[in-house]
């Protein structure tokens, strides 16, 4: 299936989960990640359950934050 | 070397005096020449954790920020923040959460309010590397 990831279109396994996702793409420092899909936020509780599906669009979004 | 252009750096400075007591924050974004870094759009976010001590860049108006940049052809850069009290430099806080080395990490300073001082930092684990910065 293809999906869209980070504005990317890429050929990706069907049923691939937003977990393996972040896996195959090397992400770095997952935990700190949020991801959306289709505009929606999934819960990082939810990355192993989530499956994506042809024609989703994948964001990465990295937590940006500091302090005094 | 990172360049800002006045209108940019004002309108930074502006928010940033418009939301104290608390700390503003954003991303930037725009083109990489050579060994040069030109920004060429400032966005403004919201600081979710609402404190004159921390902020929180809003993941909602993160990727409407990054939908942005990729509609105008900029890639980010790396973001902004102020500090309200305390000078233009990265706190420990600040080191820890930068987990991007290639980001370029602006913090402005509001300690003297008459005299803001914006410096641009690279940041890698607990050491910071102050880059120089262009204000035209």
């Amino acid at each position: 299936m293809i999906i869209t990831v980070s504005g990317k279109s890429k050929e990706v396994q069907d049923n691939l989960t937003v977990a393996q996702l972040i896996a195959e793409e090397q992400v770095e420092t997952p935990e700190y990640v949020t991801v959306s899909v289709n505009d929606t936020f999934v819960e990082s509780g939810a990355f192993k359950s989530t499956k994506l599906h042809d024609g989703d669009t994948v964001e990465f979004l990295y937590f940006m934050g500091g302090g005094r | 070397m990172i360049k800002l252009n006045r209108a940019d750096y004002e309108k930074m400075l502006s928010h940033a005096r418009s939301t104290l007591p608390e700390e503003a924050c954003g991303l930037i974004a725009g083109t990489v020449e050579g060994e040069d870094r030109i920004i060429r759009k400032v966005y403004l976010l919201t600081n979710t954790d609402h404190s004159p001590e921390h902020f929180s860049l809003d993941p909602k108006e993160q990727l409407a920020a990054i939908k942005d940049m990729r509609l105008h052809g900029l890639v980010p850069i790396g973001n902004w923040h102020s500090h309200p009290d305390t000078p233009s430099r990265p706190s420990d806080e600040d080191k820890r959460l930068a987990y991007d080395s290639r980001a370029s990490y602006l913090i402005l300073s509001l300690m003297d309010r008459e005299h803001p001082v914006l410096h641009s930092f690279r940041i890698f684990g607990t050491d910071a590397e102050k880059e120089e910065l262009i204000i035209h």
